[in-house]
């Protein structure tokens, strides 16, 4: 053997072993350097959880009344993680499913389309889109004919990818006539960004959340446990083994504070007031608007909602279907009002009248004499703008409680402009003593009251600070008015506002704070803000935070957890002028402007009638018409219901809401004509204490 | 050498004595892998003919056919004095280019995962030419190499010319199949011969440039398919064709990680059980080793080749004459090389080609080649 020989067999040989060490060295890393990495993904590729959602909890009413609970349907799905391989991408399954439904093919496509894909909207027949992951079952059909459902089940080669299985789901079975959108709210499919953002992985694939209402905020309550079962499955999907199994745990019932029949009963009244305004029958100023509104009944010893209601609103069951495109954009839009707006705690409006209960606390903590005479001009002059009374008219020298009950304006422009000028006018004291702001602020304005739903809005307190921001984040627009604005806002009077914003709109002019004694001007509150306050006058004081679940319960019957209400404030009213307020608003429906609406009425009502002045312009360019305020409370000696609606663009306070309050009143106390007959009260002596164990289930 | 020369021939009765010259080491190893691959081969694919009702042993039958069909050729090989295979060489190197041609004819060839390289006989069973064609280039550049000088003299350039020509003509039909993996490892052996052989030094270099400028231009000309360009891309990318090359190697090194340091147990791999890996019980059978067996399980296995490949040096060493050596050296590499490319091939280490892991793939032919080998090997130990 030569050398060259020799060497080149030296050479292959430690090149072979080399690598023979190269492959220990590998097998070493991934086999135990790194295995845990390997095994979790192994298991990751190997496991499936088949999720199994719970029976979501009931909502029911304060008697054990469902206000939503879950109906079982066959239902048909789609399984795009399926259809997706098939050769033409499910287009064949598609159509013999959507002929066995007798649905157009298009509906079915874009149903089984998810929102954030990229379709061709003209292929999908303007059809919704499914909010949920790719890898849920999509519903296309619930409630399917059981005939139907057992042609897909038995012909699955016919129809690849798409199943039929009973299957429970939400439903909103109206109870008593019950609307209760806002109030309820909906469930949803979980949609790619929850799952994302659920750590731990609190949310599964195939699981319903609640997207708004009461179903959002209780979700956890309601959803229950999933059942997860954790199968071994092979390349094919086929399962060969089960991991861990659990079982689903329903989910929990939530009894709240709302009584059906009596939201039933304000729903349907708040209808009727907005026609009443619509009909133009109520004075001499004819149709209103009327496009929104909202009524809150609270018990006012607790803060609970009673009922609640806004307008417009929508069916809760059009989200179960899946909703169109069209549902969609009409539940949000101008044209048709928002009805997905709930008015009673995201509307926010000037109080006017209703707000001159805080006005009073502040005169009275200003050292106005209570019991004292005032004048009632027609009109009252600040500088070059005259403040009017409505309907201008004047009163003569009348006590301040009578200057409630007729709801006199310029009154409190006089006290107001007063103040504002001790606190320095134009050029304000360092320590003002702002009277009118502390009140309002006292009494929570601009304030959340912090109710269990969702998105409620804090309204304004339009004070110095309020104003100061405002001003900076609008100075450029007035300052440079005439280039920054559009052309239909170049008005002469627009300008010279503009002008004057632009000089001292920081500041609190003497307009501002002889507006904000009467409740107009900048400052808005919800109608819930306005029912907290009113319940508050009535019950001595005590601002409750307002509450609609009462108490959890298991679906076996036992009690979970009690809501208990909660005390977030006290009024800052002293005892003389709390029964001074008292005794006015029982002036205003006995004697003032509510006396015409309230005549014969066996129940002592007390309250207080708002006409609120808007500014700004409707779509069709007609100016906005005037919000109906009427806040109350009764009986009056000794008050347990607050009652507060609001028309929006409604017209007066009285006229518009007035007479619904009353009816919904009647319908609390059982008033029949000028008599009470308890066995048809709502409530015949209190709102229920007790709290339901189980459903109440009656038959249609 | 005057010494071996000087020893008589031995009678024909002492033949059975050959068996007891046999290189017991390297047998032990043999027949270790041998039964390591029959569980192996069980273990890849019970489950899954249990699973549509099938026969869940078929594939353990059928291997074990192989193997005593493949033993057969093995001990057969021992039997004639392996200087005297230079006489039939012609014979086999013909009849492996005739079954080379045969492949690349429609109809008589049959596709495979992209590559036209069996013949399908009758009875479902197939002949993969290209595997036998590696002994017959291996024991036919042997005898060019080896043959006029036998140890006196180095060969010269026209021996190593003549080499290369016995070794060129299978591997462009084994190209045109096309099937790489096999071309490389049988270009890795035809260098390690050249220079084993004491040839001069740029053959071998000159050799290796060669196959590299080669494969330049093949990919530039688009002779290499594309399936065999995002296999190679897959390796250096893996996320490169993650659905079906990437998906592949992500699988196999998933699988074998797994394992752990003791593995899941034979039979009880989920992932072996779910068929997660293609073409687990033949290119991909070591990745049922690593997550049954685990680290333990594939060290022993890695070992036992090493054995393999330690008697096959110590038995070229030992060897009689240049051709016997050069034949040891031949079968050393491409034993060695095929493992790397296939055991690498699994953990991420080599890209993926369609080689059978020597031994423990199920595969007749695969089979068959090895064990003439490893006769081979034990002939020429049996007489030196």
């Amino acid at each position: 053997m030569g050398d060259r020989s020799r060497y080149a067999t030296i050479f292959v040989q430690i090149l072979l072993f080399s690598l023979i060490a190269a492959l220990l060295g590998r097998l070493f890393y991934l086999q135990v350097a790194a295995t845990e990495k390997y095994q979790d993904a192994a298991l990751d590729i190997q496991s499936r959880n088949i999720v199994t959602p719970a029976t979501r909890g009931m909502i029911l009413d304060s008697g054990g009344k469902p206000l939503a609970l879950n109906r079982v349907g066959l239902v048909i799905t789609v399984d795009r993680s399926i259809l997706d391989k098939e050769e033409d991408r499910g287009a064949a399954s598609l159509k013999a499913t959507a002929k066995a439904l007798k649905m157009s093919y298009e509906e079915v496509f874009g149903k089984t389309r998810l929102c954030g894909e990229k379709v061709d909207r003209a292929l999908t027949g303007g059809a919704r889109c499914w909010n949920g992951s790719r890898y849920q079952p999509i519903p296309i059909a619930i409630d399917a004919s059981e005939e139907v459902a057992l042609s897909i089940v038995e012909h699955a080669e016919r129809y690849p990818g798409v199943s039929a299985s009973p299957q429970g789901f939400r439903f909103y079975p109206g109870t008593e006539g019950v609307n209760g959108a806002h109030i309820l709210g909906y469930v949803g499919p979980v949609s790619e960004k929850e799952l994302a953002n659920s750590s731990p992985k609190k949310y599964f694939l195939n699981e319903y959340l609640g997207k708004a209402g009461l179903e959002k905020v209780y979700d956890d309550e309601l959803r229950g446990t999933p059942g997860v079962k954790t199968i071994v499955v092979d390349r094919k999907e086929s399962a060969t083994s089960v991991l861990k199994e659990s079982r689903p745990i329903p989910g929990n019932h939530l009894v709240t504070s709302i009584d059906a029949k009596l939201q039933a009963v304000v729903e349907r009244e708040l209808v009727a007031a907005i026609y009443r305004a619509r009909s133009g029958t109520v004075d001499k100023k004819g149709a209103r608007k009327a496009d929104a509104g909202a009524a809150v009944v609270m018990d006012v010893k607790t803060g609970r909602i009673l009922a609640m209601a806004s307008y417009p609103t929508y069916d809760p069951n059009i989200w179960e279907q899946g909703i169109t495109a069209k549902q969609a954009k009409d539940l949000y839009s101008a044209q048709t009002g928002v009805p997905a707006l709930s008015r009673a705690l995201q509307g926010t409006f000037a109080p006017a009248s209703a707000f001159k209960v805080v006005s009073v606390a502040a005169a009275a903590k200003a050292g106005y004499d209570l019991n004292g005479k005032y004048d009632c001009p027609a009109e009252f002059q600040v500088g070059n703008r005259t403040f009017r009374n409505y309907e201008s008219k004047g009163a003569g020298r009348i006590s301040l409680e009578q200057g409630i009950a007729i709801s006199c304006d310029t009154l409190w422009y006089q006290i107001a402009y007063n103040e504002w000028l001790k606190d320095g006018g134009l050029r304000p004291k360092s320590n003002p003593k702002d009277y009118f702001y502390k009140a309002a602020a006292g009494f929570h304005l601009g304030k959340r009251t912090g109710i269990d739903l969702p998105s409620e809005s804090a309204g304004r307190l339009a004070d110095r600070q309020w104003r100061e921001r405002w001003y900076e984040r609008n100075k450029d627009f007035f300052c440079n008015y005439e280039k920054r604005a559009k052309k239909s806002q170049l008005t002469p009077y627009l300008i010279a506002i503009a002008k004057e914003n632009c000089v001292d709109g920081a500041k609190i002019r003497a307009g501002d704070a002889v507006n904000f004694a009467i409740g107009q001007g900048d400052t808005t509150m919800t109608p819930l803000q306005m029912a907290q306050i009113y319940s508050a006058i009535a019950n001595g004081g005590t601002m409750w935070k307002p509450t609609v679940g009462k108490a959890i319960i298991t679906p076996e019957g036992k009690l979970v957890s009690e809501i208990t209400p909660e005390k977030i404030g006290k009024l800052p009213l002293s005892k003389k002028t709390l029964a001074f307020l008292k005794k006015s608003l029982r002036a205003v429906v006995t004697s003032g402007t509510a006396k015409w609406r309230f005549d014969g009425m066996p129940v002592a009502v007390s309250g207080k009638t708002g006409t609120g002045e808007v500014y700004g312009k409707n779509l069709d360019g007609s100016s906005k018409d005037t919000t109906s305020w009427f806040a109350s409370f009764a009986p009056s000696d000794a008050p347990r219901y607050a009652v507060v609606m609001m028309v929006s663009q409604g017209g007066t306070g009285s006229g518009t809401s007035g007479p619904s309050v009353r009816r919904i009143y009647e319908a609390i106390f059982g008033v029949q004509g000028q008599k009470v007959i308890r066995e048809q009260a709502i409530f015949p002596s209190a709102p229920p204490s007790q709290i339901p164990r189980k459903p109440v289930v009656t038959k249609p | 050498m005057t010494l071996l020369n000087n020893k008589p021939r031995r009678p024909r009765f002492e033949r059975v004595a050959i068996v007891d010259r046999f290189d017991i080491p390297l047998l032990a190893a043999v027949a270790a892998l041998l039964g390591i691959g029959i569980l192996l081969v069980y273990a890849a694919t019970r489950d899954w003919f249990a699973s549509f009702g099938g026969d869940p042993e078929y594939y353990l039958k059928r291997h074990a056919l192989n193997i005593i069909i493949g033993l057969l050729l093995a001990f057969g090989t021992t039997l004639i004095d392996y200087r005297l295979l230079r006489a039939y060489t012609p014979f086999l190197w013909a009849a492996a280019v005739l079954g080379l041609i045969a492949v690349l004819i429609p109809g008589i060839g049959a596709t495979v995962n992209g590559a036209r390289a069996w013949i399908a006989l009758p009875g479902g069973l197939q002949i993969q030419p290209a595997e036998l064609a590696k002994i017959a280039i291996i024991v036919g550049m042997a005898m060019v190499l080896a043959e006029k000088h036998d140890g006196y003299e180095e060969p010269q350039a026209i021996d190593v010319l003549q080499a290369l020509a016995v070794a060129a003509i299978p591997v462009l039909l084994i190209v045109m199949q096309p099937d790489l993996g096999t071309t490389a490892i049988i270009g890795a052996s035809v260098v390690t011969m050249i220079a084993v052989s004491g040839a001069q030094l740029r053959w071998s270099v000159g050799l290796l440039a060669l196959a590299g400028i080669g494969a330049f231009v093949a990919i530039k000309l688009g002779v290499i398919a594309q399936y065999q360009l995002n296999r190679l891309q897959s390796f250096v990318d893996p996320t490169a064709d993650p659905q079906s090359t990437g998906y592949q190697l992500r699988q196999a090194r998933i699988t074998i990680g797994s394992g752990g340091l003791f593995g899941k147990g034979l039979f009880n791999g989920p992932q072996t059980n779910g068929r997660f890996v293609p073409e687990q019980q033949t290119d991909f059978i070591f990745t049922v080793a690593g997550e049954e067996l685990g680290f333990v399980g594939c060290a022993i296995i890695v070992a036992l080749y090493a054995v393999i490949l330690w008697r096959a040096f110590v038995i070229a060493r030992r060897a009689n004459d240049l051709f016997g050596r050069l034949v040891c050296l031949g079968v050393t590499a491409w034993f060695g090389f095929q493992i790397f490319e296939n055991i690498g091939m699994t953990l991420g280490l080599a890209p993926m080609t369609g080689v059978p892991l020597p031994l423990l793939s199920y595969g007749g032919s695969s089979m068959f080649a090895t064990l003439i080998g490893i006769g081979l090997l034990l002939n020429i130990r049996a007489r030196s």
